[in-house]
């Protein structure tokens, strides 16, 4: 069974204009996408698979600019637990990113880039948009949605507006909700972008240097948010990077300290800063309550699908006990729901990460 | 039927076909498995192992990890035709708190426990004067999580006193079925089925 390779990057312009949250509408949306396996004839066992923030349609297959594997290259293939053997798996990179999909490093309105002009966008739009090419693509229901972190919410948000869509929902390392920390944190990221001179209120397409710098270091604050206290004495402890003794300077004297700047450069090299500030905007837009009259459980109300929900017992940036409230809204509709808190050391990022129960219960959940 | 547990057995038999079911600790899923395949019901769990819970969701069955002391308030009332507590209800933090969960959460509902006042428990004590380990019961007292033993006619005083309806109960003695005549004496098993 072939799998797809980097080569063949698909993309696929939408048909009509997307309708935004924010009353705008976006129009010539491209959607850049990747797929692994076959479709069936009769289009059933298809798995659409939601990435996370930093993440994109690259799941399985080498990711163009890093070269490196994709970025769930564990879970999906051939006899692996999200089998393309026997399921046909999309990934789409969502609207507002920077991997061929439209977002703020597209050309907008007068042949330049969008920058700063590009609408501010929701969760709901990036499904709303991934389920126009589902449409296109000639999708009715899907076998399942998938994702972990951000798109676990994406995972969730389809279940919620369109809910005749799936038959499974599986929301991994995710909220329903993005919390006054949540919020904090990205912040603290947007404003390092936008503290970088070479941001030039977004407009740096063209300028030959962007804001590496600010968004690098957005990209530390977030990293640390990814992984636990305990991994990270684990991993680096107080050891030195490459030296017997402290510099008595501010080099990077430790470990740590050179783990993430190394994760902050390479973050920049790959990814557009705007990118960064619209996609954490949309993540702390997100309140799948809110969107549904202020009442979760109603959110919920009319789906048919299977949910289940995974937490890490090591993850704080989305607690167990964010996802116990989504368990809970769920019960509270009798939907058909699934929960397990596995234990991971790794903090959020557990679920990119060799954990051999999530493996077993992905398989498991798809049945 | 399958090869279940008796107490599970007797349950499974008693449920009505097509029946929303609770299975509150319900292990790795063998009774809401029964339940699906062989009653046609919509069977959900709940089970604090999280390698069980992995277990059954690989069985395709829908369980949520939770611990019923703590969760089953998260339950809306009614929600569930039935409501199923097998061999749990020892284990309860607050066993009376645990049953008006359990009859508000379903309809009716099923409990059953292992009888703290079987002959042989009986002997034990009274021989040895040290708490009884047996089949049932294979744990020394100090690593047990059974903290609150009970009787049959502990059972039924507490039923009385909450006003709660027998409508069926069976005894069992080495995994058979036994009358109910001097249950309290002769029943290492009790099963009953309650409702308000």
């Amino acid at each position: 069974m072939a799998t797809a390779s980097a080569l063949d990057a698909k993309s696929l312009v939408l048909p009509d204009p997307l309708p935004l949250d924010s009353g705008q509408v976006l129009p010539n949306v491209r959607l850049a996408y990747e797929t692994y396996g076959e479709l069936a004839p009769d289009k059933s066992n298809a798995i659409l698979i939601f990435h996370a923030l930093s993440g994109d349609q690259h799941v399985a297959s080498l990711h163009p600019i890093t070269g490196k594997p994709g970025w769930w290259d564990r879970m999906v293939g051939p006899g692996k637990p999200i089998d393309t053997d026997r399921f046909h798996v999309i990934c789409v990179n969502v609207i507002g990113g920077c991997m061929g999909s439209t977002g703020p490093a597209s050309e907008g309105p007068g042949g330049r880039p969008w920058g700063m002009r590009f609408p501010v966008i929701t969760i709901r739009d990036m499904v709303r948009a991934q389920v126009a090419l589902l449409d296109a693509l000639g999708i009715a229901r899907l076998h399942a949605v998938i994702g972990g972190s951000m798109g676990g919410m994406l995972a969730l948000s389809l279940a919620a507006n369109f809910p005749g869509r799936t038959e499974r929902v599986l929301a991994i390392a995710t909220t329903a909700r993005h919390s006054a920390q949540n919020i904090a944190f990205h912040e603290v990221g947007r404003q390092a972008v936008m503290a970088d001179p070479n941001w030039r209120e977004g407009d740096y397409y063209g300028a030959g240097k962007g804001p590496e710098k600010g968004l690098a270091v957005a990209r530390m604050a977030a990293h640390i948010t990814y992984l636990s206290e305990a991994g990270l004495t684990d991993k680096f402890g107080r050891r030195l990077q490459d030296r017997a003794a402290k510099s008595f300077g501010f080099d990077a004297d430790f470990q740590i300290e050179s783990y993430l700047r190394h994760q902050g450069i390479a973050f920049s090299d790959r990814f557009d800063a705007n990118a960064y500030l619209y996609i954490t905007r949309a993540m702390d837009y997100f309140d799948l309550a809110e969107e549904h009259g202020g009442r979760l459980a109603d959110a919920f109300a009319r789906s048919t699908a299977r949910f289940c929900l995974v937490s890490f017992d090591t993850d704080w940036l989305y607690p167990t006990a964010e996802s116990k409230h989504v368990v809970h809204a769920l019960n509270a509709v009798a939907a058909p729901v699934s929960f397990v808190e596995l234990s991971a050391p790794y903090g959020h990022d557990s679920f990119l990460l060799e954990c051999p129960p999530l493996d077993r219960v992905i398989k498991g959940f798809l049945g | 039927m399958s090869r279940l547990r008796p107490d599970l057995a007797v349950i499974a038999a008693n449920v009505a076909p097509g029946a929303r079911v609770l299975d509150v600790g319900c292990g790795e899923g063998e009774l809401m498995e029964v339940l699906q395949r062989e009653r046609g019901c919509d069977a959900r769990g709940m089970e604090i192992d999280p390698e069980a819970v992995e277990r059954c969701v690989a069985r395709g069955l829908s369980v949520v990890q939770g611990d019923a002391d703590r969760d089953l308030t998260d339950y809306p009332d009614e929600a569930f035709d039935y409501a199923i507590l097998s061999q749990t209800l020892q284990t309860a933090a607050r066993p009376d708190a645990m049953l008006d969960d359990l009859l508000r959460i379903g309809r009716r509902a099923f409990v059953s426990f292992p009888n703290f006042a079987y002959w042989r428990m009986r002997f034990s004590l009274l021989t040895h004067g040290r708490m009884p380990v047996t089949r049932h019961l294979p744990v020394s007292w100090y690593e047990t999580q059974n903290i609150h033993h009970v009787t049959v006619k502990d059972f039924r005083e507490l039923l009385r006193a909450k006003g709660v309806t027998v409508e069926k109960c069976w005894f069992f003695s080495h995994e058979r079925e036994i009358g109910g005549a001097s249950a309290n004496w002769r029943a290492e098993h009790a099963v009953f089925q309650l409702s308000r």
